[in-house]
Formats: structure tokens, C-alpha cells, sequence
């Protein structure tokens, strides 16, 4: 069944318990706000949340009044992966020494593409290498949105942004998105993957799953953000298909080191379809949009030669 | 919202007691068009639902599915992702 | 009581910590920091010690550790030095913020460039805004003891702070000294355990670190300054507690010698040991001169600080720190500010000694003894110097 029917069939199966509350700040159409659904809903209320300084952050947690049904705590930008391995450590020496009661809690971190890819990284790996059972999450809508568009390592080859700007002499980002989940792989790690917003249940099942194994795992979501990417707020959901269907992000885990390609796409669309709607994208030339979509076909071939070597 | 504590009456560090408190802040006010069902196409898969970033669109007692005003914030995603195409939006009046 | 044994001072902060029965240690390597926490691992890996012991990345990471399993309800300590409590800068005034009891013991080093491993008070004089409590310590005995009295004062309700140990790099963190070391018993009377009143706790979802908006950061500032000043009653009563339980007592500011004295010493850290001895030898020779040491600096204790140097002639206030471009040393500085509102203010001469490791000898003492009388037989005051500065 494709994942756009299991919308369909599947969405009734959700639990009904909203962890992320309405009322939070979120701009319209904002789809890492729906990770933040999602993410509660896959984990549940036995979970803790450190959350880096960033728009889930910001959004969420405006005094007196939190969008959290869960404990939350933010410290800053660049370690939300060190505050949690300092939870998970606090909890685990707790619990063995019985000054609080044994009980399952998983402790996710989290943080935006540039609280992950870039401030971040040196945390994430720290926290990755050192094998703390906690869950990270970068919700990637591939610019520093918050502080208002700003290019990151995750924002794609092609884009503009507000630091990134198209000009006479430049068609905006000139650098290729950084692969968070292979760095993650680099550090052998049991479970790691990469999602999307737009197929909620398979980002979901990799979510339990992340929280199944013993020791680290990261997940990455791919999540657009129509304020940055200057799209209609409605085809956030869209694009994050099409993402998928492009080869622009493509969706896979890799479980103790071996590659699985969880969303197929053996047509791949026109990378095309996916850029026209988006303003970031509107000055590029025919030949960027070849020299875009080649590279990432490259690298979705890539993966794929490393998905049929793990089967072997 | 409730007037704020004086600096004697704020825990340390300032946490929020209260979870899920922004339900308080209703963000209905931000929307400038709002998404109207066609309950006779309506097949209540709740897609919907499933697609809403403000968790603002339920099922009522029947299965037909609604979006909370109060913090529905006129994005349109629900009217883009529905099946049947029954959800329309339509302009706020001034 | 415990018992009396020869032991490195960097050994004895480690073993304070271990019978505080921290939870959780993490910290990065840095000289002269290194063998407290090295220590520590042992203690863990040995099975003397039940608690996390995080190896960190970078000492950022350290600090933010700490704020996580502090926030969890684990009892936590680090320590760091230098460069390396430069690179916690940020997390600091966070965890002070989140009124996180967090124990740090600081080994005081300078900061580069140049590079220098060696002693001065550079490194924390640039974190003493951060909303920490702060006390020096002045030996090993100090420093063990006040390791459990930081856990004490830090997770107080009435507190809930972290707060620093100073303890001089090298000069006291490497000397082997005479140390007396407490007994479980000892420690059980004068430390309760941690008792959080909040933590992060799935029956009770805070969120803690929220945004604070205009209308409430103001609060969170007035809310943290008064605890910072409203600590010291608590310090204060928990240095009597531990002197009924061990024996020794500590005050916010300590004088040596210096109730008849015209012009004293001002001093804070080991460096007070020798100045001790230069005024042992000047009080042979018939000077009146004394010594108040500042054992704590934040909060600031000016009443003490009016108390124990108001009706002096001259103050001879020596700083292991330079504010570069500023006014001289943070100390004389702070004191001055306490003593202007004074009807007779004692004059105030001041001294920048031992930065990055510079040796300051009870020679170099005297000489400021001298400086020091030659201002209260009415000599112009000097501006600042840094001592033994070549031209």
C-alpha cells in the first residue's frame, strides 16, 4: 500500500491524546509544529523533550503558557543533544540507585537543521558517540527560519535565502545539504533515518523504533516551512512529498549499518515539479535546475547501490 | 491572560506549571480565510485531522469533522489534502 | 571524626565529591583541572562511587550535561579551569538562571593569549556576572570541606543555586597536604540528599527554559538577584553547621592578625598563605599590619567587607586578575564600591600579583607593605600596578 493511501486508511488510528497543544505560535501551515504532533503521538507521555533554542522552541514555550503536555526543558542554540545526554544520565544513576522508581522514559532531543547540522553538530556527535539511550530528532525545514531565513548547511544547493541571496552574481546557495543521518551513520549507532512530515505513519513507525532500540538513535524530518521556502501554507504537506518523489529527500533507515529505502520511488519525478511553487527557487535557470536535479539523482542512485549492498 | 506574578510569587527559574497552557492563546485571530466542509462528500477519513499543524480539526459525534475556530489558522492544508476534495476555504469578511 | 592523611588536593576534591555521593560527574580534561575528575572516574570505575561519569566532548557540553541530570534530580558535579570555564561562559548564566544546583569546582588558571597553564584569577573574573555563587578556598582542608558545603548551600530550598569552589591551579589544586578527611557519619549529619523541588517528571510536565517576554524577564532578574543576596544566610548557617560537625569555621571574610592594624592586606585565594607568613615577619618587626581575606565573592558580602576594613588607614588590596583597560583588579574595585559610602573611607592601594603563574613571595609582600605605609604617612596614593611587571 503506498503511504498516501495509509493516510487515508490509518488516520482514525492516531491516538486521540494531544501532547502539543493548539495555540501555539507557530506561522500557518507550519509543518515541523506537526512533527512535533507526530512526535508525541509515536512516543507518548512518558517522554522528555530537550528542545534546542529555535522555532519549536520559540513557538511553544512563550511564558506563562506552553504548548507541552510533556516535561520539556530548553537550555540553549547548540547542545539540546548534551542536555539530554545529561538527563539520561541523571535518570539512569536515579534509577539504580533507587532514588526514584525504575520506569521506561525515553529522552529526545531535538533541534532545526541549523541546531543540528551546523551549532549542534559537535553535541550530537559527542552524545552519539557516547551511547546515552535517547532519541535525537532534527526537524529540518533547511534555513534558520526563526532569525528569519538564513542558509544553513541544510539548505539546498540553488535556494535563496536571506544570506544566501540570488543576485547578478549569485543564484543563491552554491553548497550541497549536508547528510545529517550519514554523519550519524559514520558513528555506527543502531538506528538511524530519515523521514518526512508528509508520510506520517512511516516517520512515526521509525520513531517507535528509534525509542525501541538501546542506545542512541537520530531521526531526520524533513518538514517544509512555507514562511522561508515562500510557498502557499497549504502545499506544506505537498512538497513534502514531492521532496520524496524528486529525490530531493529521500526516505531510508539504516539499522546497525544497513541501508533500507523505506519510501521506493523507482520513477522519479521532475525535480521541476517540486521547485516551481517555491519562491526560493524561482530564479534558477534550466541549466541550475538539471545541474540540482542530476546531483541529487547521483546521490539517490548512491543510496540506492548502498540499500541493494546491504541486502546482499 | 491571567495578570503576571510579581518577582516574590515566580518559581525558581521560571518553568511553566501549567502543560498544554497554550490553549489559552487562541490563534483563530490570524486567519484570514476558513476551510468549510461538504459533510455529503465527506468520506470521515480524517485526513484532515491527520495534517492539521494546529491539531485543531475533530470528528464531532457522527464522524464529521470540524475545525476548531478558536485556533484554526486558515492554512488551507486540510483543504489541499482532502481525499474528496470536500473542504473549501473561504475568505474571513473584513 | 575522619581521618588525618597526606593527600593531593585535586584527590581530595574528587574524594569530598564521592561522599556527597554526586550522581552524576561530567566533565572534559583541562590543566590543572584534570586530576579531580580523573579521580573521580577512578572512584567510579572502582565501584567506590554509584554515579554517571560523563566524558564529554568539550567543556560547553560539560556545563550543559550538568543542566540536564541537575534538572532530572541528580545530584551534580564538574570541574573545569580556564579555557575551558571561558567556553561554559554561556551555559552559565543559564544554569544560574534556571536555578540549577550545579557544583563546580573551578582550578584557577589564566586565560590566553598567550597560552599560559599556569595560576591566576583571570578565568573566573570573567564569569563573575553569571549569577553563581562563588567562594575561594585557600588550602586543601578548605577545599574538601567545601565541597560538601557547596552541595549543602547550592540545593537549599531557600537557594537553589549553583555555585563555583576556587582553588588556585597548581599553587593548591597539585600540593600534597594534610588532609582531614570526613566520616560517613559526619557527612550523613551536615548533607542531606538531594531533594529536588521540581525536576523534569513525567507526572508533572513542566517546561522548564520557557521564553520570557518583556513583561516577565524583569521578575526572573529581581527573583535572581535577591537569591543570590539572600544566600549568604543560608552560607553562613551552614559554615556553623559544619563547624559543629567537624570542628572548623569558616566566615564570608576572615582576618589574620589584623584587629589593631592600620593597614591591612586585602586578599582572596591561596596566595593568602604566604601573605600570612609576610605578616607573621612584619608583626615581628613592630608593623601593625594585618590581613582580611575575602572568602566569598558572590554574593558579594559588603556588609563584612565594611565591617572588617571600614577605620583603616590603607588597604593593600591584591588581585590575581587585570580588568584590561578597566579600573585594575575586580577586587579593589568591588571593595572600593563597599567602602565609598563610608563617612571616613580607608585609602586603597592596589596590586595585580602572580598573573599566569608568576611567583609572589613574602619579599614581594613586604614591598607592598612598604607602598602601603608610605600612603598612610600621608604619601600620594599610586594608581594600580601590576606586580613585578618588567619595563
Amino acid at each position: 500500500m503506498s503511504s498516501e493511501l495509509t493516510n487515508v486508511f490509518a488516520a482514525k488510528m492516531l491516538p486521540q491524546r494531544e501532547l502539543f497543544s493548539p495555540g501555539h505560535r507557530a506561522c500557518q501551515g507550519c509543518a515541523p509544529a506537526l512533527v512535533m504532533r507526530y512526535m508525541l503521538k509515536a512516543l507518548g507521555p512518558d517522554t522528555i523533550i530537550c528542545n534546542s533554542t529555535g522555532c519549536m522552541e520559540i513557538i511553544s514555550s512563550s511564558y506563562p503558557e506552553s504548548a507541552w503536555g510533556v516535561p520539556w526543558i530548553h537550555v540553549a542554540f547548540e547542545n539540546s543533544a548534551a542536555v539530554a545526554s545529561g538527563v539520561e544520565a541523571g535518570l539512569k544513576a536515579l534509577m539504580r540507585k533507587g532514588k526514584i522508581p525504575q520506569r521506561r522514559i525515553t529522552v529526545l532531543a531535538q533541534a532545526g537543521d541549523g541546531g543540528s547540522l551546523d551549532i549542534g553538530l559537535q553535541a550530537i556527535s559527542g552524545a552519539l558517540e557516547r551511547g546515552h539511550d535517547m532519541i535525537y530528532l532534527c526537524y529540518d525545514n533547511e534555513a534558520y527560519m526563526n532569525t528569519g531565513i538564513q542558509r544553513s548547511s541544510g539548505t539546498p544547493f540553488g535556494a535563496s535565502t536571506t544570506t544566501s541571496p540570488a543576485g547578478a552574481r549569485s543564484f543563491g546557495q552554491s553548497t550541497w545539504k549536508k547528510s545529517l543521518a550519514e554523519i550519524a551513520v559514520a558513528h555506527h549507532i543502531p538506528y538511524v533515518a530519515t523521514a518526512s512530515v508528509s508520510y506520517p505513519f512511516d516517520f512515526m513507525e521509525k520513531l517507535k523504533k528509534a525509542d525501541a532500540v538501546r542506545g542512541p538513535a537520530l531521526v531526520h524530518v524533513f518538514a517544509p516551512c512555507p514562511t522561508g521556502w515562500r510557498c502557499p501554507s497549504e502545499l506544506a504537506i505537498r512538497l513534502g512529498r514531492l521532496a520524496v518523489q524528486t529525490a530531493a529527500f529521500p526516505l531510508y533507515e539504516v539499522v546497525n549499518g544497513k541501508y533500507r529505502i523505506t519510501q521506493n520511488v523507482p520513477h522519479l519525478k521532475p525535480l521541476r515539479v517540486y521547485l516551481e511553487s517555491q519562491g526560493r527557487f524561482r530564479h534558477l535557470t534550466d541549466d541550475l535546475i538539471d545541474e540540482l536535479q542530476q546531483g541529487l539523482r547521483e546521490r539517490y542512485a548512491a543510496l540506492v547501490a548502498k540499500a541493494e549492498a546491504s541486502q546482499e | 491572560m491571567a495578570p503576571l506574578p510579581g518577582w516574590k510569587d515566580l518559581p525558581p527559574g521560571c518553568p511553566i506549571q501549567e502543560p498544554l497552557s497554550a490553549r489559552n492563546n487562541l490563534t483563530g485571530s490570524w486567519r484570514s480565510a476558513r476551510p468549510i466542509w461538504d459533510h455529503d462528500k465527506c468520506v470521515r477519513c480524517g485526513v484532515c485531522d491527520l495534517f492539521c499543524p494546529e491539531a485543531c480539526i475533530k470528528p464531532d459525534h457522527e464522524g464529521l469533522y470540524q475545525a476548531n475556530l478558536d485556533y484554526c489558522k486558515g492554512c488551507g492544508i486540510c483543504a489541499q489534502e482532502c481525499v474528496t476534495q470536500c473542504i473549501s476555504m473561504k475568505q474571513e469578511e473584513e | 571524626m575522619g581521618t588525618r592523611i597526606g593527600k593531593e588536593v585535586s584527590i581530595g576534591i574528587a574524594e569530598a565529591a564521592m561522599m556527597a555521593d554526586v550522581d552524576v560527574v561530567s566533565a572534559y580534561p583541562i590543566t590543572p583541572q584534570t586530576h579531580v575528575v580523573e579521580h573521580l572516574s577512578e572512584l567510579v570505575a572502582d565501584g567506590h562511587l554509584d554515579a554517571e561519569f560523563v566524558p564529554v566532548e568539550s567543556e560547553h557540553t560539560a556545563m550543559s550535561t550538568c543542566c540536564g541530570s541537575v534538572a532530572a534530580g541528580a545530584r551534580t558535579f564538574t570541574a573545569t579551569s580556564s579555557q575551558g570555564l571561558a567556553l561554559m561562559h554561556e551555559i552559565l548564566f543559564i544554569a544560574s538562571g534556571m536555578r540549577l544546583p550545579i557544583v563546580m569546582a573551578v582550578a584557577n588558571r589564566s586565560l590566553s593569549a598567550p597560552i599560559s597553564i599556569w595560576n591566576d584569577h583571570g578565568d573566573v573574573m570573567a564569569e563573575r556576572d553569571t549569577g553563581w555563587l562563588q567562594v575561594f578556598v585557600e588550602n586543601g582542608q578548605d577545599a574538601y570541606d567545601h565541597i560538601l558545603w557547596a552541595f549543602r548551600v547550592a540545593e537549599d530550598h531557600g537557594v537553589l543555586l549553583p555555585i563555583m569552589v576556587n582553588f588556585d591551579g597548581f599553587i593548591v589544586s597539585h600540593v600534597v597536604e594534610s588532609l582531614e578527611e570526613w566520616s560517613p557519619e559526619e557527612v550523613r549529619r551536615f548533607l542531606p540528599p538531594y531533594d529536588p523541588p521540581y525536576r523534569l517528571d513525567v507526572d508533572n510536565p513542566w517546561t522548564f527554559g520557557p521564553v520570557g517576554i518583556p513583561d516577565i524577564y524583569l521578575e526572573t532578574r529581581k527573583a535572581h538577584d535577591e537569591a543570590l543576596l539572600g544566600a549568604k544566610a543560608t552560607m553562613v548557617k551552614a559554615w556553623s553547621e559544619l563547624a559543629d560537625v567537624v570542628g572548623r569555621q569558616y566566615y564570608p571574610v576572615e582576618q589574620y592578625k589584623a584587629d589593631d592594624a592600620d593597614i591591612v592586606f586585602l586578599s582572596m585565594g591561596g596566595i593568602s598563605e604566604t601573605c600570612m607568613t609576610a605578616v607573621d615577619e612584619l608583626r615581628e618587626a613592630g608593623k601593625k599590619v594585618g590581613l582580611v581575606r575575602l572568602r566569598l565573592w558572590r554574593p558579594f558580602p559588603f556588609d563584612e567587607v565594611k565591617a572588617a576594613l571600614g577605620g583603616r588607614k590603607v588597604i593593600i588590596a591584591i588581585d590575581r586578575a587585570l580588568s584590561t583597560g578597566g579600573p585594575g583588579g575586580p577586587v579593589a574595585s568591588e571593595v572600593k564600591a563597599a567602602l565609598y559610602g563610608l563617612e571616613t573611607r580607608p585609602q586603597v592601594i592596589e596590586f595585580i600579583a602572580g598573573l599566569g603563574g608568576r611567583d609572589v613571595t613574602v619579599g614581594d609582600f613586604k614591598q607592598m607593605y612598604e607602598k602601603g605605609a608610605a600612603v598612610a604617612a600621608g604619601g600620594p596614593v599610586p594608581g594600580y600596578e601590576l606586580l613585578g611587571v618588567r619595563a
